[in-house]
């Protein structure tokens, strides 16, 4: 598996050190090789004229009759002895040849192994030369065949030949040397690029990562996060259109929330403003239903409908005056230990729904809860499995290790699948059946945000047949 | 929601037998006034009717009802303040209606001194079940005295008295003060005395308990943070164990 850095940080970092080594490798190459090769023909030039120099003053006979040659046997070891000395020098060795005679220098330790064949054969023609890496030392090798030049100007080889092998020992100590300082100063050139990459990385990176967290700071609600712009560059621009675009947004919310507010205040308001008239209308609905046997059937029914729309539109007033409660956040919750068999019988009992459901718990059960909001809740469960449900309608109590389990299930029809997430959702009706609801529409929104404020909840399920409301409400 | 107590009200016929109660209605808005003061003369109450607390006031210094049903939300001096004002002169008993259920409005209205509240809308049979459970005759059934220390508690004549001095209970403070003395020693749970001193059969509304608790430790007690008569028993109810 190969690792490829993600990191903008490890990318910038990367980049810029590829970019450093790139520029000083080729840099520092392309000097040295520039040198050595300057260093390297300076010295082959100079030995190449010593060696010329040396050999044009020659005075051996040898070749400088046609007479003489090539049986002629003039030249001895003694020659060649001395020719070798005129060609020695410090860092240097020497071997003549001519024919089988051969010398070579004192404390030469070369032979003619040591000359390439081809640079053997080249000799006979010319003079040449090549660079020899022997015994792991670099040497220059000068080889020729002495030739004479007769009074008609016509070359003639001599058949003495000279070997000088001189020492590029010095040179290659230069460049050694050279090498060694392109690559310190390579070395020093890498740290400061580092250096300067991690730094450069880290101040283009800062402002980014301070972006990072003021933008996660405004995703998790923080509207006011701002940050300082300093300087001129994209990041500055960047951070002033984060700083612009965060006003906006938090400008946009503060009119939201205010509008939201406002809503929210409209319905309670008007909730309140409808329960004086309600009041009015509440106080005289008995005498209107006591009436109304004594007037004519139609306007009997009349009355008798007004008296009921009166009614439901109190239950509605009230809900929409507790949902709004909650909205503001004005719910509070208070709990106190009872009993839930008691809460429960007392319910049921004061809204004379006692002989409709059964009721099945052990006795005793103690539990700490809000009881009049648990109230609300088993009313509103309970009213609910009444109108919509059918008999018989159960309810269930029970304390586990979590907390007080009440179940409340009826034997209707049930709801839909389909329908059964949206249950507790404000004004939901659950099917066309239900389109004129007897109650508010808001009896389970309230149920479930009082469950809620309990750290509970209620949730819902089908049964064959019916339905199952199933409250939880966690120990405090 | 305490609105839905019914448990008195299947008789909404006024049954003339009763004692025609002297109500003082305290209301601002004219329907809500009209409808209630015709309800409640439909159940068998002589009711008088005044719009601001102002008025009500005069009328109790001149002359005194048997019950005082008052608004909160009233213009000039408020509800609660009415209802404070009054307990200054007197005892008797004070429902207050309530415009919203909130809690506050219930606690500072019970603090203030109201025997009991309903919440508007109220259905006229419900108010007329809680005047008649606030009305309804003490027993003096035990026509003895007993003495706790310095309390000295006159059953016959329904009177309390600390160190000599008469101490005014409303009646509904007297009959839980007279529920808590007749079980001593014992502890009694919030919905019993709701019960037998309310007549409420719901167990949420067991801040009445504590309101009236509160106001008669102030009148008992010599330290009410620190009681030496009615305890309380955390997360039950209330004890009388006189020291």
């Amino acid at each position: 598996m190969t690792w490829v850095p993600t990191g903008l940080r490890a990318r910038l970092v990367i980049t810029f050190l590829l970019v450093a080594v790139t520029a000083s490798a080729m840099v520092a190459g392309l000097g040295y090789q520039l040198v050595r090769r300057e260093l390297l023909d300076r010295a082959e030039r100079a030995a190449v004229a010593d060696v010329r120099d040396t050999l044009s003053t020659i005075t051996l006979p040898v070749g400088a009759s046609d007479v003489v040659w090539p049986s002629d046997s003039t030249v001895t070891d003694d020659d060649l002895a001395g020719l070798v000395n005129a060609l020695s020098g410090p860092g240097r060795s020497v071997i003549m040849t001519y024919g089988d005679l051969q010398h070579t220098s004192p404390g030469g330790h070369f032979t003619m192994s040591d000359v390439p064949d081809q640079l053997r054969w080249q000799a006979g023609r010319r003079l040449v030369y090549q660079r020899l890496r022997i015994g792991n030392q670099p040497w220059l090798l000068v080889a020729t065949q002495i030739q004479r030049v007769n009074q008609s100007g016509a070359k003639r080889a001599t058949g003495l030949t000279a070997y000088v092998f001189v020492s590029l020992a010095e040179e290659e100590g230069v460049l050694f040397r050279l090498r060694t300082a392109l690559a310190q100063a390579g070395g020093i050139t890498l740290t400061i690029a580092l250096t300067v990459a991690l730094v450069s990385a880290r101040r283009v990176l800062l402002p980014v990562r301070r972006l990072g967290v003021a933008a996660r700071a405004l995703g998790s609600g923080d509207l006011h996060v701002r940050l300082p712009v300093r300087g001129r560059d994209e990041l500055a621009e960047l951070t002033a259109t984060f700083n612009e675009t965060a006003a906006a947004l938090e400008h946009t919310v503060s009119e939201l929330r205010t509008l939201e507010s406002l809503s929210r205040r409209f319905v309670a308001d008007v909730s309140h403003e409808l329960r004086t008239p309600l009041t009015a209308m509440t106080a005289v609905t008995d005498m209107l239903t006591e009436d109304a046997a004594g007037l004519p059937d139609d306007a009997g029914e009349a009355m008798l409908i007004v008296v009921r729309e009166i009614d439901r539109l109190r239950v509605l007033v009230e809900h929409l005056i507790e949902v709004s409660r909650f909205d503001s956040g004005a719910a509070v919750l208070r709990r106190e230990s009872v009993d839930v068999g008691d809460c429960l019988a007392d319910s049921l009992e004061m809204r004379g729904w006692a002989d409709q459901v059964k009721l099945t718990m052990p006795v005793g059960l103690t539990f700490s809860l809000d009881p009049r909001r648990f109230d609300v809740i088993v009313a509103n469960l309970v009213g609910n499995a009444l109108q919509h449900g059918s008999p018989p309608v159960l309810v269930r109590a029970r304390v586990d290790r979590q907390g007080l389990e009440v179940t409340v299930r009826d034997h209707g029809t049930g709801i839909p699948e389909r329908a059964l997430p949206h249950v507790f959702d404000r004004f939901f009706k659950a099917g066309s059946d239900r389109a004129r609801s007897v109650g508010s529409g808001l009896g389970l929104a309230i149920a479930k945000a009082n469950a809620e404020l309990h750290n509970g909840a209620i949730t819902v399920e089908r049964r064959e047949p019916g339905t199952l409301f199933r409250l939880r409400i966690p120990r405090s | 929601m305490s609105q839905f107590h019914v448990e008195d009200g299947r008789t909404s016929r006024p049954n003339h037998n009763d004692r025609v109660a002297g109500i003082l209605l305290v209301e601002d808005d004219p329907s809500v006034r009209t409808g209630l003061e015709l309800a409640l003369t439909r159940q068998g109450h002589s009711v008088t009717t005044f719009a601001t607390g102002e008025e009500a006031l005069d009328h109790v210094r001149a002359r005194r009802p048997e019950i005082v049903i008052l608004d909160v939300m009233l213009p000039g001096i408020d509800g609660v303040e009415v209802c404070r004002r009054i307990r200054k002169l007197d005892s008797l008993p004070i429902i207050l209606l309530t415009a919203r259920g909130d809690d506050l409005d219930v606690v500072v209205g019970l603090e203030a001194g109201a025997d009991d509240y309903v919440v508007k809308p109220v259905e006229p049979r419900v108010l007329d079940a809680r005047i008649r459970a606030i009305l309804r005759r003490l027993e003096s059934a035990s026509a003895d005295r007993v003495s706790f220390g310095d309390l000295m508690i006159d059953r016959g004549a329904l009177k309390i008295s600390l160190n000599g001095r008469e101490i005014h209970l409303t009646p509904t403070e007297l009959r839980l003060l007279l529920e808590l003395v007749r079980h001593p020693g014992q502890v009694l749970n919030r919905r019993y005395l709701l019960r037998a001193v309310w007549d409420h059969t719901h167990v949420a509304d067991s801040r009445l308990v504590d309101a009236c608790v509160q106001r008669i430790r102030a009148k008992i007690e010599p330290v009410p943070a620190d009681p030496v008569f009615i305890h309380t028993v955390r997360g039950f109810g209330y004890r009388f164990s006189p020291p």
